[in-house]
């Protein structure tokens, strides 16, 4: 202060304040350019659709999500059946091959094989548990429809056709044609309203919406919740992710 | 105050603006000069005319750190809005009109041609998850420096802040209404100066409400759920671009100095000498 004081007295208030401002708009202006330089660096390259910068703090937001909020006792909320809109068609990848109910098998493959060792029907799904929910069902594009699935839980699927998968880090799932495929962390996989739905707004599901057997999981963005399931794998590392490999977050949770 | 007697301001000593006002209460008559800053409009500019006995001093006007987090967010917040806009355009439900009339539509085909802005969703997504770490910790920096430094006193608004504000916003807007007296920030300076720190909570708690619904279901059900925390995140941007309008208008009207301030933190004040402070003071007699 005492050195601010002394340096003022040598300049008249007018040249001090000319000092001041020359010097103040040389670091906004410096700062401006700092500011337009990280832009464009952060705005270049590509991750597999997106920034490898943002591809960094897609998976650091992933890491503090997963870390503090995350927990399978928070359920997404559920809506009475008065609340049911009309879904939308939004996506047919994987879907465009005429693949009759009765031809269809799921094909698992648990943790730890290199092949999968059953190949399941709908009567093997069938035999678990059935569980009903309507809940809403959201799109990343930013709009949801409340819809009433029905099915079994992937988590008790898992007990029964795949025991002990339950140590893999992900589940990965492809379309019979592998034309369209999701991969999704353990904890999303095994929470309680994860299911293997087969029927929608109380009608077995239609070829639009994935029959005979689609993924409905209320935790993650409708970009997860594949449609016509073909095969079923746990595996350690990240199983590949259709969205993922076009800018958008792997995790994609809600 | 002791120092009333000639004896307390030695010579050379220089007093502010806002020293001067406290003891010399003339001219409260409200034709100050008002600027988006603030102005010495407790200060009789008659007097100051009849005497010439004033020196030019130098004058603070806004710290540091208050320069900063204000240059800082007006960046962010851009990125926020433009990233917000790359998001909003895969789902553009909002609108001005009642039933089947539409006013206006957010937005027109046009406004996405001329922006540019379409199918760069997964970038707005990507962008509007970092730069909403940056906003929400200069905003709480921000929050907690006003509050520690003791310039929440300048900015919250008091009782008589909101019918001052009808007031400050009829003279601006050119109606012969007086101005009331103000501090350092006037009646709608206060009010929009905190409700726009008000506002940023609320996006970050709307916008949170919409980025994890099921594990913040309780942020979701308090914001009306999750179509109306999207329409309230949708609406508390266009409150911004509205406040931007405004004070960008007001920054204008108020002139070079009052812009330099919030760069530079100073502005060139004038000022009694001592003598003519004793004098006012003995006129006074207070």
């Amino acid at each position: 202060m005492a050195t601010e004081e002394k340096s003022k007295s040598a300049l008249t208030p007018e040249q001090e304040i000319a000092r001041r401002t020359r010097r103040s708009f040389m670091v906004l202006g410096a700062g401006a350019v700092a500011a337009a330089g990280g832009w464009t660096l952060l705005n270049s390259g590509d991750d597999a659709g997106v920034p490898p910068s943002l591809r960094k703090v897609l998976r650091f937001n992933e890491s503090v999500v997963r870390s503090t909020l995350y927990s399978n006792d928070h359920l997404a909320r559920t809506y009475p059946a008065s609340a049911v809109g009309d879904l939308k068609e939004n996506g047919d990848f994987g879907l465009d091959d005429d693949v009759e109910n009765e031809d269809w098998r799921l094909h698992v493959t648990a943790f730890g094989a290199t092949s999968p060792a059953t190949a399941l029907t709908m009567a093997d799904i069938r035999s678990l548990p059935r569980y009903d929910q309507t809940i809403d069902f959201k799109c990343v594009e930013g709009w949801s429809v409340v819809t009433q699935f029905a099915g079994a839980r992937l988590s008790d699927f898992t007990a029964k056709f795949a025991p002990g998968s339950e140590k893999a880090e992900c589940v990965g799932m492809k379309t019979p044609n592998a034309e369209y495929y999701v991969g999704l962390d353990m904890p999303s996989a095994l929470h309680p309203q994860t299911l293997l739905a087969y029927e929608m707004n109380g009608a077995p599901l239609t070829d639009e919406h994935g029959a005979p057997l689609r993924l409905v999981i209320p935790v993650k963005y409708g970009i997860k919740n594949i449609k016509r399931i073909g095969s079923i794998e746990y595996t350690d590392t990240r199983p590949k992710d259709y969205w993922a490999e076009r800018g958008y977050d792997w995790y994609a949770g809600l | 105050m002791a120092a009333r007697e000639a004896g307390q301001f030695p010579a050379g000593q220089r007093y502010t603006v806002d020293f001067l006002k406290r003891i010399c209460k003339e001219g409260n008559s409200g034709d100050g000069v008002h600027s988006e800053q603030h102005s010495a409009n407790g200060w009789n500019k008659d007097a100051r005319k009849r005497d010439n006995r004033f020196v030019t001093v130098l004058e603070e006007k806004h710290k540091l750190a208050t320069r900063w987090f204000h240059w800082i967010n007006f960046p962010i917040l851009s990125a926020m809005i433009f990233s917000g806009l790359l998001i909003y355009w895969a789902y553009d439900p909002y609108r001005i009109g009642v039933g089947s009339v539409t006013l206006f539509h957010f937005f027109p085909d046009w406004f996405y041609k001329i922006t540019g802005i379409g199918e760069m969703l997964s970038l707005g997504m990507g962008l509007h998850f970092l730069f909403a770490w940056i906003f929400a910790i200069n905003g709480f920096a921000y929050v907690i420096y006003t509050l520690v430094s003791g310039e929440w006193r300048e900015l919250l608004p008091e009782r008589k802040s909101f019918g001052e504000a009808i007031q400050v916003a009829m003279h601006d807007m050119g109606l012969k209404v007086p101005l009331p007296p103000q501090g350092r920030y006037n009646a709608a300076q206060r009010l929009s100066y905190s409700g726009i720190v008000v506002m940023g909570g609320l996006s970050l708690l709307t916008g949170l409400a919409i980025y994890k619904p099921a594990q913040l279901h309780w942020l979701t059900a308090l914001a009306g759920g999750y179509e109306w925390a999207r329409w309230e995140h949708f609406w508390l941007t266009m409150g911004y671009l509205g406040f931007f309008v405004i004070h960008i208008a007001q920054v204008v009207r108020a002139g070079w100095p009052n812009f330099r301030s919030m760069v530079c933190g100073y502005d060139l004040a004038e000022v009694a000498e001592p003598s003519e402070l004793a004098q006012a003071e003995a006129n006074h007699g207070d």
